[in-house]
């Protein structure tokens, strides 16, 4: 399969009062065409920042992407001019918001935001794009769209609002579509109907995903490939099989263990992790998890782990093997 | 819409008659009389004024009989004559040659034998809608773009430069700056009028100038712009923080991620946001432009209503002072109607039913 995306050594920063902050701190990733890639990890542990590097979207001041590259079919997201990125922004690549109240204009009509885009990108007068938006939201499962059209955000209850905006991503037909948490804001019934209908899309319309969130559970039946962040890095990524059957990353495991199991014991406790995430103010020398971790060593504390590999295409930023506990 | 519209109509009337009983109350448990001078007149004199002027009768019944003449229509069966200022009203309404229906009389005034309440409405007022007309649109033409700049080129020159504008024009008061304007464009540049008005009655629709020539810009220059000016400041500040709020919210990041251009990003979605708070504010700041403005109208020598906002007090001009602040009442209320309309307009979130 062809390769649509691939990030290399990724780094954002921002420039705030306290210092600089490390938010994303040389990330890789790649993203094959039709593949989910799910990225996980603790609030704060820079998902948003990372997607949003790519495409530009960081608010600057205070935030600047310092070094990286981000391959979109060979060319450099970060390098393109201003207008380029533009005609990729909601035509190729297009991002779902996680608080779908915020993130639609309460003054404009749901048929004029779902419909800008194809104006914007595909030249259409206002009465195809309307016509094309239709289309689009009644696949997405919005009744009587038609009718709806005219309708403000505020009259749309938040699951649907959620599936407008996945309409008003898919559009233009992007071959990537990034979600960025797209259920968080909304009920657990809610939430699977969501996850079901990305699915359905992501099969009928064949585009690419980053699928973002911190809730393992939802990932699972969603993705090919995930991704682990903690502290602006990537520190285990694996196929979903491999990731959730032999995780590699105390992190991971720590994260997987704080999941509720039906399949397992039901009387188990809950394990959390101990500790909060780092803000990182400076490049760590040592793991960054390292504070947190019931299976620190020595090494952890003065290098901090590149990714190692640990299985076939698995790959893990930690000196310790988790079955031994010695070093790998 | 059209039935909250009726409703505020009729809850405007219960404000306006509140505000006339409490200003009624007021004024007549302030020490003093209409007719106190220095020379202080002989008893049996001001015994005749205050009985021609039915001062002599209990206030209840002087304040039901003002609430007659003001609010409740009367009819006459003849052409009124109009020659006694007693017998004045602001609407004649003509319905066959032997049937008028007659509205608003808001009596006569205390420091003038030959005047009325409504000459003063008719002849004053029409000068500052005029002139407020003109400094509220000053204010919203200079304001609104300078706040808009200045939000998008936070921090650079041109929002120094903004700001300090808006600064200035907040703290320098009409009281420096008209007679500064003056002095440069009237006494030494001499390219205008330093004081006077351009327009006299009779007016279209009772306020609008009949001449627009220079004639009457030369004279409406200075003073709408020293007037409005300082409004200007105001909404370029407000202008400015909504704007900036506005832009960092969420819907603005959909806008970018879709693809948007920056410049219809601001126009197409963020203006219109960040105007909802700029337009709360028009409201009492039109009514406050409109009614008259003391100083800009002394400082310009301009024939206003501003000056009986505050001579009708200290002279205790009673029908004066009920007028006018009356007339600031209904103002005020009207100008925050239009504003909800607009709101109703500018944020489908607000449904007035
Ligand atoms: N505008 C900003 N100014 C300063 N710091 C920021 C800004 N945006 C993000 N950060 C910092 O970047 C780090 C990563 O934030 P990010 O939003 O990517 O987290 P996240 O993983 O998406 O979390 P969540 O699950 O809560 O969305 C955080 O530590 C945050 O403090
Ligand atoms: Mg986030």
């Amino acid at each position: 399969m062809a390769e649509l995306l691939k990030v290399r050594g990724l780094e954002t920063q921002f420039r705030t009062r306290e210092g600089v902050v490390h938010a994303v701190n040389g990330v890789d990733f790649n993203l094959v065409e039709g593949e989910t890639l799910g990225i996980v990890g603790e609030s704060g542990c820079g998902k948003s920042v990372t997607v949003m590097s790519m495409l530009r979207l960081i608010p600057s001041p205070p935030g600047k992407v310092v070094a990286g590259e981000a391959l979109y079919q060979g060319k450099d997201l970060l390098k393109m001019s201003d207008e380029e990125i533009r005609h990729i922004r909601g035509a190729q690549i297009s991002m779902i918001f996680q608080d779908p109240m915020t993130s639609f204009n309460p003054v404009l009509t749901i048929g004029r935001q779902v419909a800008e885009p194809l104006e914007i990108h595909q030249g259409m007068n206002r009465h195809q794009a309307y016509d094309r938006a239709t289309e689009m939201l009644e696949l997405v499962g919005i009744p009587k769209a038609k009718d709806r059209l005219g309708d403000y955000p505020h009259q749309f209850s938040g699951g649907m609002r959620q599936r407008v905006m996945i309409a008003m991503s898919l559009v233009c037909n992007p071959s990537v579509l990034i979600a960025d948490e797209p259920t968080t804001a909304l009920d657990v019934t809610i939430q699977a109907q969501i996850v079901e209908l990305a699915k359905d899309l992501r099969d009928k319309l064949g585009m690419a995903m980053i699928w973002i969130t911190h809730d393992l559970g939802v990932i699972a039946g969603l993705a090919d490939r995930m991704a682990v962040m903690y502290g602006g890095f990537i520190i285990e990524t694996a196929p979903v099989k491999s990731l959730y059957g032999n995780p590699s990353h105390p992190y991971t495991l720590g994260l997987l263990n704080s999941l509720p199991r039906v399949d397992k014991d039901i009387n188990r406790r809950l394990e959390s992790i101990e500790g909060l995430p780092p803000i990182l103010m400076e490049t760590p020398h040592s793991c960054p998890f390292a504070p947190r971790c019931t299976y620190v060593k020595e090494r952890c504390l003065v290098e901090n782990p590149p990714l190692l590999e640990a299985g076939p295409d698995h790959y893990t930023a930690c000196w310790v093997d988790l079955e031994t506990r010695s070093y790998r | 819409m059209g039935r909250y519209i009726i409703r505020r109509i009729l809850y405007m009337l219960v404000v306006i008659l509140v505000v006339s009983f409490i200003t009624f109350g007021l004024m007549h448990s302030v020490p003093g009389g209409p007719f106190d001078k220095e020379k202080s007149l002989p008893a049996e004199i001001i015994a005749n004024l205050e009985k021609r002027y039915h001062l002599d009768q209990p206030l209840w019944k002087q304040y039901l009989s003002y609430l007659n003449d003001v609010f409740v229509p009367h009819i006459a069966h003849e052409k009124p004559k109009g020659l006694d200022v007693a017998d004045d009203y602001l609407i004649d309404i003509k319905i066959t040659d032997t049937f008028w229906i007659r509205w608003m009389n808001f009596g006569p005034t205390f420091s003038s034998r030959s005047r009325s309440v409504n000459d003063i409405f008719r002849q004053q007022l029409p000068v500052s809608v005029q002139l407020g007309t003109l400094a509220l649109i000053i204010a919203i033409i200079i304001g609104v773009p300078l706040g808009i700049i200045s939000a998008l080129k936070q921090n650079t020159i041109y929002d120094y430069l903004g700001m300090s504008i808006a600064i200035f024009g907040v703290s320098v008061p009409v009281i420096v700056l008209g007679p500064l304007m003056i002095w440069i464009f009237g006494v030494t540049l001499k390219w205008l009028p330093p004081t006077g008005w351009g327009s006299k009655p009779p007016y279209i629709f009772g306020f609008l100038p009949t001449n627009l020539g220079w004639d009457y810009w030369k004279y409406a220059l200075m003073p709408s712009v020293a007037l409005g000016l300082g409004s200007s400041a105001i909404l370029a500040r407000l202008t400015r923080a909504s704007l900036l709020q506005v832009i960092r919210e969420d819907y603005i990041r959909t806008a970018r991620a879709k693809g948007v251009k920056e410049r219809n990003v601001i126009v197409g979605h963020a203006l219109k946001n960040s105007l909802i708070p700029v337009v709360t504010i028009l409201g009492p700041m039109m009514a406050g432009l409109v009614t008259g403005t003391f100083v800009t109208e002394l400082t310009f020598g301009i024939p206003g209503m501003g000056k009986y906002f505050v001579t009708s007090i200290t002279n205790r001009d009673y029908p004066v002072i009920m007028g006018t602040i009356l007339l600031y009442a209904v103002f005020l209320v009207v100008a925050n109607l239009l504003v909800d309309i607009m709101y109703a307009y500018l944020d489908p979130r607000i449904r007035y039913d």
